[in-house]
């Protein structure tokens, strides 16, 4: 029962996130300054933890390829087409789960512990729309640009680590990038983007807004939050790999 | 003014509330006493809203907030101001920041007239100097202080303070309670204000509502309170033998 509970009062925070904002220019305002926070802030994550993704992920591959019929061509074919479809969207919607769903969830938790919430509330202000939109919007428009970002630096990593090791050479790497290339995949992924970017921002800001009790609950909130994104971005993944391929 | 009537507040079968009834008068200094866990802060909670009441009413002005759609609350308490017990001030924010708040959120003033705004308010608490720092590099009392000036500054019909002294030396919690008092009295706003501390009781208490075990005990001002006869709230007052003092010299006097 409690998870038809806890989806009932999911939604009906969605309902108070997305009403008439009191004034438009305090919203964008906070949207920019959640955008820096929860974005900018994260492309040096994304960018250390592409690099390497794309590394191991050709070395993997080259390791694999055992057959001499397959050309080498492949290597940076299979370590772009799993950046594009899966990695840098999915593996790194887990991860910013992690970090921007974490930091999401203790900031307005802490927010409610303090009263800060109730002293919002007391003013006229929607606090739920106040605190969890602009950060709603910001996760959404930030993560399919570190998505791109994420399938950037994880081909460059490809590239610096293939060659090094002598798994692949840098011309058959860079034809294996260029070669089949689907653009819809890209679109595919996009689209997966927008959903784990709401989810990651959503149901983090959830547990952060209805958590009760001190500092203890927050961190217990935080940590809900992350596994409970991560079940539902897995889940989210399964449907619209079903639906969209 | 604010008036409660027959207010009944429960938690999962726990009453904590029962039949409060109160008259809270414009340009006087309204007192909530109690022990902790009386009720005191459910009961601030209830009339401003953020918490819903079982039953009864309450009226601000004549006004019926328990009747009220959200769109009235939300506008009736654009004339609210409140003090959280720990100061609920935004961390992000710094001090000026923090008391522009409302402004930003609410008022059509131009930049220019908000900072005038902004800069009364903090020169009315006496923080002027401390007007770019953050809430986490100010002391406590300062906190308190810049919540009053962030509580005043869309000038409030309506003024809560939960627990304004808490955690604060003797010194500084004259200075809140002497600040309190005299916005109430100049703006002449109604101040409802949560309270175990005696001193707060006996500088600044106009009209007093004492509540035990979430009942109405007693009321009075500060002059009535020291001779009550009330078992309660002798217990309350008198567990401070300062008090039991003043109160045998008065008798003396007489």
């Amino acid at each position: 029962m409690n998870i038809f509970n806890q989806t009932g009062r999911y939604f009906a925070l969605l309902v108070k996130v997305f009403s008439k904002p009191e004034r438009h220019r305090v919203y964008a305002r906070q949207t920019f300054n959640e955008i820096d926070n929860l974005g900018v802030k994260s492309v040096g994550i994304v960018a250390v933890i592409s690099i390497f993704m794309g590394g191991i992920m050709t070395l993997q591959v080259a390791y694999n390829m055992t057959n001499p019929l397959l050309p080498n061509t492949l290597i940076g074919l299979g370590n772009r087409d799993s950046l594009i479809l899966e990695f840098s969207s999915t593996i790194m919607g887990l991860i910013m789960a992690g970090k921007i769903g974490s930091n999401i969830t203790s900031e307005i938790g802490s927010m409610k512990v303090t009263e800060q919430i109730d002293s919002l509330e007391i003013m006229g202000v929607n606090s739920a729309s106040y605190l969890i939109l602009p950060k709603i919007i910001a996760v959404v428009m930030i993560f399919p640009l570190l998505y791109i970002l994420s399938v950037f630096f994880g081909i460059v990593g490809g590239l610096i680590v293939g060659p090094a090791v002598g798994a692949v050479t840098v011309t058959d790497y860079l034809n294996g990038i260029q070669y089949a290339f689907t653009p819809y995949y890209v679109t595919f992924s996009l689209i997966k983007c927008l959903v784990f970017g709401f989810l990651i921002a959503s149901v983090s800001a959830f547990f952060g807004y209805t958590v009760e009790g001190g500092a203890f609950d927050v961190g217990t909130a935080s940590t809900r939050a992350v596994v409970n994104t991560n079940i539902l971005i897995l889940v989210w993944d399964l449907i619209l790999t079903q639906l969209l391929l | 003014m604010i008036e409660i009537k027959n207010i009944y507040k429960s938690f999962e079968h726990n009453d904590v509330l029962k039949d409060i009834t109160k008259v809270f008068n414009q340009g006087e200094t309204n007192l909530i006493i109690g022990r902790s866990g009386s009720g005191k802060t459910v009961l601030i909670k209830s009339i401003v809203g953020l918490l819903e009441v079982d039953r009864g009413q309450i009226f601000y002005d004549n006004r019926d907030f328990t009747r009220m759609n959200h769109r009235d609350r939300k506008k009736l308490r654009q004339e609210m101001g409140m003090v959280f017990q720990g100061g609920a001030l935004f961390d992000s924010l710094t001090v000026e920041e923090n008391i522009r708040f409302p402004l930003d959120m609410f008022s059509e003033l131009s930049t220019a007239e908000k900072q005038k705004q902004v800069d009364f308010c903090l020169d009315r608490v006496n923080l002027v100097e401390a007007n770019k720092l953050y809430p986490s590099e100010i002391s406590g009392g300062m906190q308190k202080r810049v919540a009053i000036a962030r509580a005043i500054v869309m000038n409030p019909k309506y003024l809560f303070c939960d627990e304004p002294n808490s955690g604060l030396d003797p010194e500084t919690s004259m200075v809140i309670d002497e600040l309190i008092h005299s916005i109430t009295v100049d703006l002449q706003i109604t101040t409802i204000i949560n309270t175990h501390d005696m001193n707060s009781v006996m500088e600044i208490g106009d009209n007093i509502l004492f509540i035990s075990e979430g009942e109405m005990c007693w009321e009075g001002n500060r002059k009535d309170i020291l001779l009550t006869d009330n078992q309660k709230l002798q217990e309350f007052v008198f567990a401070n033998k300062q008090y039991q003092r003043i109160r045998d010299e008065r008798i003396n006097d007489q």
